[in-house]
């Protein structure tokens, strides 16, 4: 679920988990590692079960009864070990995904890993951007409010950023295409509708990198704008937390201008704890990009997604569950460990 | 006091110890209640909830249902608003006001029906985190990871695809993909009850795991799950904008979710017909907006530590 708005509870979690046993930073990033691994293991048991819960027979799920011949279904009976029990079929499912056979996608009679594959930078693109400009500027409104709650700055912020955040973030994509693409009234629509590129135009050269970001600005201004209340209400409660310290108030005793007690104090150590929930967020921003991109048309997953469930063509929303979690996981792994080298209290 | 002891014999003696939990109760609510009153932002979510359940409640008596047949619809297919329809019609000639105030019921009742699921599962799983140390405990922190972890959306889309569209599947998807988030905070504040005296008095005496949880640590965490609930009613309603929108929700019935869908479907951006896509929007804001200040009040109040600060 969207995480809460205010999480210091979690805040606290990660660090109290990473502290209680086996000291040492080696074991710290094994610790995390065997975590994500379980992690993986679970998303791959839960999809190896969904898969047999499936009604019908599986291989013919796959291929749908068409234009296959029997042979084809007979053999990818086998290769899917449904011959087999179910421990035999588990171990052909970990083969399977080892290899990169997901299956053949329904909608596109090609294999899943393939589709997937050609669909994969869209996504990356749109997600990334989005997530770094909400975090920028997030973190940056959430200084600012949290450093002065309860003034004017703090309640415009606080109300804006929750009302975004009661949005579906598809609709406030809609919003935005109806003022911006479509225009209202007199006001003519200024950004495309659609799409990653127009026709015609040389992907490569500067002016393809133009008209992407042309293409991009709307998508991308949803997902932050839909996205920036987590990454403000964090850091604002973390910096409201550290408010209260010692050690700024023997930074004030020293005789440093407020701005410089914030700067240099205060907001390096409320940082910290924000980068474990950045990446947890991120769960979230992909669930985002999902609508997102099915509102802009942007040929990525997310769009692929959309399509996949409209028929609906089980193997690739399989295949696609597998590499969204995968996605986050390893996301995950990469902020824990992050978080690990910045404060080395969690790490003994 | 007195009022509770309206069931006991007329001979003077000393209040029940049910009485006393209770009246202590009661008093602490007032007190929740004191403190609520005081928050312009909690005051005004209360006001607008209260209005939506009623016009949600009240939806037979101001919309004939038989505005939502799709064969008996008497208006122009997307027909701009007019005096005989304030709020346009949709693709199939039907009242846009009609289907807001019928698509309020459904998304509500589902909203409230996945809290329930995702509640029950997020109190069990983190009393018991809490509650069990051991591998017990151990293995349950671990599948709360899991779950906090796996993107929720893809998560919702495989299940709600296996399972087939109806209204219960959508609230129990809801439910099984969003209970994370209270176990970690229910585990947390289980964990901090749990090394007070008076559990360990308790244990002492022999009390047994169920009494323990269900004596001593609910009514401890009770309202850090009332606040939490508020929060995940705000969630589930998104949610389930989400996943009808993506045309996951039941067929039969109309969400406020259902409405954007058809609406993106039948192209009525393109048509210009704001009057379809606008209003079902606003509504899913407001209505998430007023559960997560109410929500964000009582968090205040009632997480000791938030209230600190």
């Amino acid at each position: 679920m969207p995480g809460l708005p205010d999480a210091p509870v979690a805040v606290d979690e990660a660090a109290v988990r990473g502290r209680r046993r086996f000291p040492g930073t080696d074991s710290y990033v094994l610790r995390r590692v065997l975590a994500s691994v379980g992690t993986l293991a679970f998303v791959l048991v839960f999809n190896f079960f969904l898969f047999r819960i499936l009604p019908g027979d599986p291989a013919k799920n796959l291929t749908r009864n068409r234009q296959i011949p029997q042979e084809q279904v007979d053999a990818l009976r086998e290769s899917f070990g449904l011959d087999q029990p179910l421990a035999g079929q588990f171990l052909a499912y970990l083969r399977n995904l080892v290899t990169g056979e997901l299956g053949i996608s329904y909608k596109f009679r090609q294999p899943v890993f393939e589709v997937i594959a050609d669909r994969i930078w869209p996504t990356l693109l749109l997600v990334g951007t989005g997530t770094l400009i909400a975090t920028v500027v997030g973190l940056r409104l959430g200084i600012r409010s949290g450093w002065n709650r309860g003034g004017r700055f703090d309640k415009v912020t606080t109300g804006t950023t929750l009302t975004l955040y009661s949005m579906p973030e598809f609709w406030l994509g809609l919003m935005l295409l109806a003022l911006f693409s479509v225009g209202v009234g007199v006001f003519p629509g200024i950004f495309p509708t659609g799409g990653l590129r127009s026709p015609g135009v040389e992907p490569g050269s500067l002016e393809g990198v133009l008209d992407l970001l042309w293409h991009l600005a709307l998508p991308v201004a949803t997902l932050a704008l839909a996205y920036l209340a987590e990454y403000t209400l964090v850091m604002r409660s973390s910096l409201i937390d550290e408010i209260g310290e010692d050690y700024l108030t023997t930074a004030r005793a020293k005789g440093l201008p407020d701005a410089e007690v914030r700067r240099r104090h205060a907001v390096p150590n409320a940082l910290l704890p924000t980068t474990t929930l950045i990446a947890l967020n991120l769960g979230f921003v992909v669930s985002g990009a999902i609508t997102i991109e099915t509102v802009f048309s942007i040929p990525g997953l997310g769009l692929l997604t959309y399509e996949a469930l409209r028929v609906p063509d089980f193997p690739l929303l399989q295949g696609l569950f597998l590499v969204f979690s995968v996605g986050v996981i390893a996301a995950n792994l990469a902020a824990d460990l992050i978080y690990g080298r910045l404060d080395p209290r969690v790490r003994g | 006091m007195n009022a509770d002891l309206g069931a006991q014999p007329a001979v003077p003696r000393a209040p029940s110890r049910r009485a006393i939990a209770r009246a202590r109760r009661r008093e602490s609510a007032s007190r929740v209640w004191r403190e609520f009153r005081r928050s312009r932002s909690g005051m005004f979510g209360l006001a607008v909830l209260i209005t939506v359940v009623l016009l949600a409640l009240l939806a037979p008596l101001l919309a004939d249902a038989q505005g939502l047949d799709v064969t008996q619809a008497t208006g122009d297919p997307l027909s701009p608003p007019t005096s005989g329809y304030p709020l346009g019609t949709d693709e199939a000639g039907r009242s846009v006001l009609t289907l807001l105030l019928w698509g309020a019921r459904i998304s509500l009742f589902v909203g409230f029906l996945a809290t329930l699921i995702s509640m029950v599962i997020g109190t069990l799983v983190g009393i018991c985190a809490g509650h069990f140390r051991g591998w017990g405990g151990g293995l349950l922190d671990r599948f709360t990871d899991w779950f906090l972890v796996i993107p929720y959306l893809p998560l919702a889309i495989v299940l709600a695809t296996v399972l087939g569209r109806s209204l219960f599947n959508v609230a129990l998807v809801i439910g099984v993909t969003s209970w994370a988030g209270t176990a970690r905070i229910i585990r947390a504040q289980t964990l901090a009850v749990s090394s007070r005296p008076y559990l360990e008095r308790a244990r002492v005496l022999g009390a047994g795991n169920w009494h323990q949880m269900s004596r001593h640590i609910l009514p401890n965490v009770s309202p850090l799950i009332f606040a939490n609930t508020t929060l995940t009613v705000a969630v589930a309603i998104l949610a389930e904008t989400t996943l009808s929108f993506l045309g996951l929700g039941d067929p039969l019935s109309v969400s406020w979710g259902s409405m954007l869908d058809s609406a993106f479907t039948v192209g009525a951006l393109s048509t210009g017909s704001w009057w379809y896509i606008v209003p079902p929007g606003l509504c899913v804001v407001v209505v998430v907006l007023a559960f997560t200040l109410i929500g964000r009040t009582l968090e205040q109040i009632l997480n000791p530590r938030l209230r600190e600060r």
